[in-house]
């Protein structure tokens, strides 16, 4: 078990050091919400009105959080490329334990996705948005986000791992920008269609985001009478939850046969 | 001892059977290539001895444990390189076998010294800080086998460890191979370079459409394909009577049928090594009354050896 860590650990470390040589890695996911800022909150956001009256901006960044939290790419990207090239089948050959690469790997993302929290709270910052609410929900919804990205991880590495190389990674990750799209993230929700509402609504990033919304006590969108949305802090706990009883054990076994 | 054993190994992925019933014995020390033409099941065999493929029937033991029973007990025995594990490019080659070296709990100080020994042992040391994208293929497969030595294995499996490799850098992993052959450790290694089976192994086993056809020493093979007799009439001596004549005398050394050709007045037959010595073979001829102009003995080559044992690929 004490092993387990360790091996764990030599694989976060070598996803960290990995990053420390690719900067544009960060300043790509980074830049990524910081050019949505800009081209939703000061183009798209000046037609946007949001329900209540808040500041659309404040109600914008939150939902960037949340869909760089969400964003199984970087994830995916990696596992394809190792796999492709022969990486994971060289740490299988290791008498390590089966779990502990892939869990590793979980680890270093969530810390990742600490440190792009900190940069875009930081561009947030500078566009007007605010935390208008204690320290222990600051706290909290950085757990959240934390959590977020590990689950997320987890659907990540078992896609690349499915996909099994960087072309076909690179290819499927067209697929994750409609469900970003398809949610409350950038505009509320209660102006779409009806059944594309309801799909938006179940979105686990939209309940992610309103969470975080709540949270931060920006303002949140209409929730359409949607369980999610009505209890977004414990819907995010529990979409999490479910994410990982999935896709860890998917993808251990994927990880360990293929 | 026996250092690898497989028997009865069958694979198939879809409807592709890529290895139908292999048994493979290799003695522990030395080196032991895998041979056989594209396809032929090399790779599927070993992923299946290295652990990263079941077999779907059959038994294998790797250093005497069990492949499937006792995988992590086969890792801490193996090391594998080549075609199936590569080096991280993203990562400078030392933090490559730093990693590696973590990984398997070698502790953080020693994990530094062991891939700075390794990068001055392969004399990769000048380049060991670049990231390895940058360095060129011959040095990639260099640190590719390296990293499988950070735990000097009992047995290393190399799958195509100079595929592509230009000469220089195929002579530098060869001695690297001959190095650690000598210092004891059991290699296993595929190729599709008959030199290179013929300069590094000891024992060759050629495989073919998923089944071993065979199996031995280098000569062993060679002796059991046997040789082959040229003989080449003198110009305006290949009469019939000297055909006839050349005829007699190869079939009574001859182990098959002969070959003739008459526009260049050349008779082959295959014999069984040793059959007949070449002074004496011109002997016979002269006695015969066979005018020649030129005649040879010749040992197989494991070109021929390599041939005769992948018929169906033919």
């Amino acid at each position: 078990m004490i092993t387990a860590v360790t091996d764990g650990a030599a694989a976060a470390e070598r996803q960290l050091r990995r990053l420390r040589h690719d900067p544009t890695a960060i300043a790509l996911t980074v830049g990524g919400p910081v050019f949505f800022i800009v081209i939703f909150g000061y183009i798209f956001g000046s037609a946007i009105s949001v329900p209540g009256g808040g500041n659309y901006r404040e109600f914008l960044v939150p939902g960037l959080f949340a869909t760089t939290g969400a964003n199984i790419l970087p994830a995916m990207v990696a596992m394809a490329r190792d796999s492709g090239r022969g990486v994971v089948d060289r740490f299988r050959s290791l008498p390590i334990a089966r779990l502990a690469v892939p869990f590793g790997q979980a680890a270093s993302t969530a810390v990742y996705g600490a440190i792009s929290f900190v940069l875009m709270a930081a561009c947030g910052l500078a566009v007007g948005w605010r935390i208008h609410r204690g320290a222990g929900y600051v706290l909290a919804a950085l757990a959240l986000i934390v959590a977020f990205q590990f689950a997320a991880t987890w659907i990540g590495m078992y896609a690349g791992l499915v996909l099994g190389n960087e072309e076909k990674a690179g290819q499927a990750s067209i697929l994750v920008f409609p469900v970003m799209m398809l949610s409350n993230v950038f505009v509320p929700t209660q102006g779409m269609p009806a059944w594309l509402r309801a799909v938006a609504d179940w979105n686990p990033v939209s309940a992610f985001a309103a969470s975080l919304r709540e949270l931060f006590g920006n303002p949140a969108a209409p929730a359409n009478g949607a369980w999610p949305l009505l209890h977004p802090v414990v819907a995010s706990a529990g979409w999490i939850a479910v994410l990982l009883v999935i896709f860890v054990p998917l993808c251990v076994a994927r990880y360990a046969r293929s | 001892m026996v250092a690898i054993e497989a028997a009865g190994l069958r694979k198939s992925f879809g409807k592709v059977e890529a290895l139908r019933g292999v048994d493979l014995a290799v003695p522990e020390g030395g080196v032991c290539a895998l041979l056989g033409p594209n396809g032929a099941g090399k790779t599927t065999a070993i992923r299946i001895l290295a652990t990263l493929t079941p077999p779907d029937a059959g038994t294998a033991r790797v250093a005497g444990h069990d492949v499937i029973a006792e995988p992590r007990r086969v890792r801490e025995a193996i090391g594998l390189a080549g075609q199936h594990a590569a080096v991280d490019d993203d990562l400078s080659g030392w933090e490559n076998l730093f990693i590696i070296g973590l990984m398997l709990h070698l502790g953080r100080r020693r994990a530094r010294a062991r891939a700075t020994e390794l990068l001055e042992r392969f004399g990769l040391d000048g380049a060991g800080n670049r990231l390895v994208k940058t360095w060129s293929g011959g040095m990639r497969r260099r640190l590719d086998l390296i990293a499988s030595l950070v735990v000097e294995p009992e047995i290393l499996f190399l799958d195509e460890p100079t595929t592509g490799l230009d000469p220089r850098s195929r002579a530098e992993i060869w001695s690297a191979v001959r190095e650690l052959a000598a210092s004891g450790t059991t290699i296993l290694l595929t190729t599709q370079y008959l030199d290179e089976a013929d300069r590094l192994a000891s024992q060759i086993v050629i495989i073919d459409a998923g089944r071993v056809t065979l199996q031995g020493r280098p000569g062993e093979l060679k002796d059991r394909i046997g040789g082959r007799v040229d003989v080449v009439l003198a110009d305006g001596a290949a009469g019939e009577p000297a055909w006839t004549a050349a005829e007699t005398v190869l079939r009574g050394i001859a182990a098959g049928d002969l070959a003739a050709d008459r526009d260049t007045r050349s008779l082959t037959a295959p014999v069984k090594t040793g059959a007949i010595t070449l002074p004496e073979l011109v002997r016979r001829l002269d006695a015969a009354g066979v005018d020649v102009e030129d005649v040879s003995v010749r040992k197989p080559t494991l070109d021929e050896v390599f041939l005769a044992g992948t018929e169906t690929a033919a």
